[in-house]
């Protein structure tokens, strides 16, 4: 397996050979940053781009196919009208907590973001608590809709964002739970480990009948984490026309529009990397030139193969499913899948205690 | 088929009366139409039984001109209240005791009273106005106190400290520019206002300045969806009324044409019900199959939407030479497709408590607001005129009335869908039979209509759909109103969507199935 640290170590002894180390580390700093916003960006276009392509499939359309081939040049082309759209100032609204909502949505999906695995030595941020900070960045966007919603002064806006709030704090409790229980089998809360220990096999094999219902939970949770449907009460359509973003335009509008796509992918990129091996290739004990062969295939594309795969779970379920109401959001969270994830959490405990996995 | 003998009964007596008649089981106000009398005002309403469906047609009017008041019914029959309160504003008669008099669809600042005879439309008198109307949150009401003088009250609707949002005009629920003031307790409804007449065209008002042919044109601007049941109703007003004979090939032509268009219509339903409850995958699979109706629409009329077919006497034009295989490989292919509804929406457990036990409307309450159509079926009340009063071929043809006895939004959604398979069935049993025939029966150059009043209903897509014609013997009528499908079920939402939610008022308005230019004539 390529480590990519070989890179960056060998980048950073570089850097050092006419730079003082501050000064390298601080350039490091820059450029690992520049990289980081140009992939998320990029992977908002493209989840985007996939979005209505596999949209269109289900149902019975083509989806964009003017712009550039297969119509891949149509979301830099919304990207750009969404760059160049005034953002109206609103009267009565709050300015400035107006102006900084959609900032804290995306600060929190980038730092969500920058915690993802990708390849081996690829790590952004990679600590011990890591899952912790995930889950703790993660939860500051919810602080993003709430303000916005309020700020707005649109009663749209403020019933969804009553919603969002309702909705994202109890599923948190879920994610939580799921990952909990893999945490439980790992040992570790570091990333980087939690990928280590699913080389002989993945979370999902290893921890079956607990992992798997972790797993049923932990996409349930993170699909109403997003705010994507059949859970995207707070911004339902047909119900507060588009719910805490009702009144932003523009790029401010498309920042909450990116995070979103994003935070999707996040959600999936998590699910990958905690039950699916993340960047490790898929072995199967025993066969090893099927092993060796697998190996060959680079740490990355497993990961994104793993995460657009979950992707398109995601996309396939909001794309069926209609709309739930916000008491019965309400219900499914708190009457099932928060029992079922304590029964489930007790029971990985049980099978951890009693070496019962593989 | 209703006679068309009217009772006339002295103002005095109007209330007691009305109270009598609902006393003996006339319990369906099927219209009430505000007339012009010319030295008085006054009311035609068309009152049914539903346990043995006796029609009555009576009529009331005022003392004078100057201060025209008559006692409400609203107390007897909840059609009324919408009713009544169009006839305040297009009228100017006062009903003493309803709760709710502003104007349903004028504005309040508007001078005059259109519908009446001696109306000045003069664009001066009117002009288009640059101010925002104000909404107004109380409303007067006129009241006879003890001693017997009337006097005007104030009700209040909302509050000041209620939470009050806007559902409309502009709004991707409400299906067309209607407006619904929602006093909101967190997400429950407390209380809803609705608001019409946004796109109020004054159709009635034209009609009379039109003559019987022209009068046509403009029917299928009203409920666009039922755009062949509208016309077929007023052809065949119009024809009953100055005893036209029509040919069978045109009944069996109309009666295919108006299934069609229900199917049209019942697939339209579905998808945006579905997209409503945000099932936008289902959307596009009715609109998908609802294209293959147009399509056979268009080969024959021409149109697609406006279809201007039916006319009086017959129909515009023959058949296309297609349109029987068409009509048949269409049922052929929506078949299979129903299931796959049913498959990807209908058995969702989502969607079935999106819809079950939501928005419930009891019988009674249907039967006296005169919601029909499968609004009124799916809370058990047998309302289908194709049923009740038989038209064009219907008496011929076997089919089931779809009936439900819950009355909430599941009910009436499988109402809906089954009867797309009955409409199909009775499209089946009809479309190899078409008799040879003319398809259009030759009339006088002008049409006159005796003088009197006629009244002809057809069952359309979302209700009975009803035609009066006050006919003075000229060769345009004196006054015609439409029945409206969508008033009675938008006068309902109120009574069904309290203590509801507000992504429920969604489903409800999904179920109900309004259309708004039929709303607003």
């Amino acid at each position: 397996m390529f480590d990519f640290s070989i890179v960056t170590q060998w980048f950073h002894a570089l850097l050092l050979s006419f730079l003082p180390e501050g000064v390298a580390v601080f350039l490091e700093c820059v450029i690992i940053g520049l990289f980081l916003l140009l992939l998320y960006a990029l992977l908002a276009c493209a989840l985007i781009f996939m979005e209505r392509k596999v949209c269109a499939a289900y149902q019975c359309r083509l989806g964009p196919n003017r712009v550039g081939p297969w119509g891949i040049f149509q979301v830099f082309a919304d990207v750009l009208k969404m760059l160049t759209k005034e953002i109206i100032e609103i009267r009565h609204a709050d300015r400035l907590l107006y102006n900084l909502a959609p900032y804290i949505v995306v600060v929190a999906s980038v730092l969500a973001f920058s915690c993802l695995p990708i390849n081996k030595g690829m790590e952004i941020l990679d600590f011990h608590v890591g899952v912790f900070f995930m889950m703790a960045a993660s939860s500051i966007g919810v602080v993003g809709i709430l303000l916005a919603g309020w700020s707005s002064n649109n009663k749209y806006s403020l019933i969804g964002a009553m919603r969002s709030g309702a909705q994202m704090i109890s599923y948190e409790l879920s994610i939580g739970l799921s990952i909990m229980t893999v945490v439980m089998l790992t040992d570790t809360m570091q990333f980087s480990q939690i990928v280590e220990r699913q080389a002989d096999c993945w979370f999902i094999f290893k921890g079956h009948i607990p992992a798997l219902i972790a797993f049923v939970i932990y996409l349930i949770a993170g699909n109403a984490e997003t705010n994507r449907g059949p859970f995207d009460l707070p911004e339902a359509e047909s119900e507060l026309t588009a719910g805490y973003h009702t009144e932003y335009s523009g790029m401010h509008f498309g920042l909450f529009y990116v995070a979103e796509f994003v935070n999707m992918f996040i959600v999936a990129g998590m699910a990958a990397t905690i039950f699916l091996g993340g960047w490790m290739p898929f072995h199967i004990p025993g066969l090893d030139g099927f092993n060796a062969v697998m190996d060959y295939i680079p740490g990355f594309v497993w990961f994104f193969a793993k995460a657009f795969f979950v992707v398109f779970l995601l996309m396939w379920i909001k794309w069926t499913f209609p709309r739930l109401r916000v008491d019965q959001i309400l219900h499914l969270e708190w009457k099932y899948l928060v029992p079922i994830g304590l029964v489930n959490m007790l029971l990985m405990a049980v099978i951890v205690v009693f070496n019962w996995h593989f | 088929m209703i006679s068309n003998e009217i009772i006339a009964i002295p103002v005095a007596e109007y209330h007691d009366r009305m109270q009598q008649l609902r006393n003996e089981g006339y319990d369906f106000l099927e219209s009430l139409t505000g007339m012009d009398w010319g030295d008085s005002l006054g009311v035609v309403c068309h009152l049914e039984s539903t346990t043995t469906g006796a029609h009555i047609v009576v009529k009331t009017a005022t003392e004078d001109r100057e201060h025209p008041e008559l006692p409400t019914v609203s107390d007897i029959w909840k059609a009324a209240e919408l009713n009544e309160r169009e006839v305040y504003g297009f009228f100017g008669v006062r009903f003493v005791g309803h709760p709710d008099m502003r104007r349903l669809f004028l504005r309040e600042d508007w001078v005059g009273y259109p519908l009446r005879k001696d109306y000045d439309a003069s664009p001066e008198v009117n002009p288009v106005r640059m101010t925002n109307e104000e909404t107004l949150d109380s409303t007067p009401t006129y009241q006879l106190n003890a001693d017997g003088k009337l006097e005007e009250k104030v009700n209040v609707i909302f509050e000041d400290g209620e939470y009050v949002i806007n559902i409309g005009p502009q709004h991707p629920a409400t299906h067309g520019v209607l407006r619904f003031r929602v006093s909101l307790e967190g997400e429950i409804i407390k209380k809803l206002d609705v608001n019409c007449g946004y796109i109020h065209r004054g159709i009635e008002k034209m009609c009379e300045s039109l003559t019987y042919p022209q009068t046509l044109a403009l029917t299928d601007r009203l409920d666009y969806l039922a755009a062949m049941h509208n016309r077929h109703a007023l052809c065949m007003c119009i024809e009953q009324a100055a005893g036209i004979e029509v040919s069978d090939r045109v009944q069996y032509i109309r009666t295919i044409m108006d299934e069609l268009q229900r199917i049209d219509s019942h697939l339209l339903f579905f998808s945006c019900l579905c997209m409503d409850l945000g099932a936008l995958t289902a959307f596009f699979y009715g609109f998908r199959d609802r294209e293959k109706i147009l399509d056979i629409f268009e080969g024959t009329c021409g149109g697609r939407l406006i279809l201007n077919y039916n006319t009086i006497g017959g129909v515009q034009a023959d058949i296309a030479p297609d349109f029987v295989r068409k009509v048949k490989e269409f049922i052929a292919y929506l078949r299979p497709q129903l299931k796959e509804y049913h498959d990807v929406f209908t058995n969702n457990v989502i969607a079935r408590q999106r819809l079950t036990g939501v928005g419930v409307l009891s019988r009674e309450d249907a039967i006296s607001f005169g919601a029909t159509g499968a609004t009124g079926r799916a809370a058990g009340w047998a309302c289908d005129v194709r049923k009740r009063m038989p038209y064009g071929v219907y008496d011929r043809v076997d089919f089931r009335e779809v009936l439900f006895t819950e009355g909430d939004c599941f009910a009436r959604y499988m109402v809906r869908m089954e009867e797309i398979e009955e409409s199909m069935r009775i499209i089946e049993q009809l479309i190899d039979n078409i008799p040879e025939g003319p398809y259009q029966t030759k009339t006088k150059p002008v049409i006159r209509i005796p003088e009197g009043s006629y009244y002809a209903a057809v069952e359309a897509s979302r209700g009975e759909f009803g035609v009066f014609i006050e006919s003075r013997g000229d060769k345009s009528p004196y006054r015609m109103k439409f029945r409206s499908t969508g008033l009675p079920l938008v006068s309902a939402i109120g009574t069904i969507a309290r203590g509801a939610k507000i992504a429920d008022l969604i489903a409800i308005g999904g179920t109900l199935d309004y259309v708004v230019p039929d709303i607003d004539r």
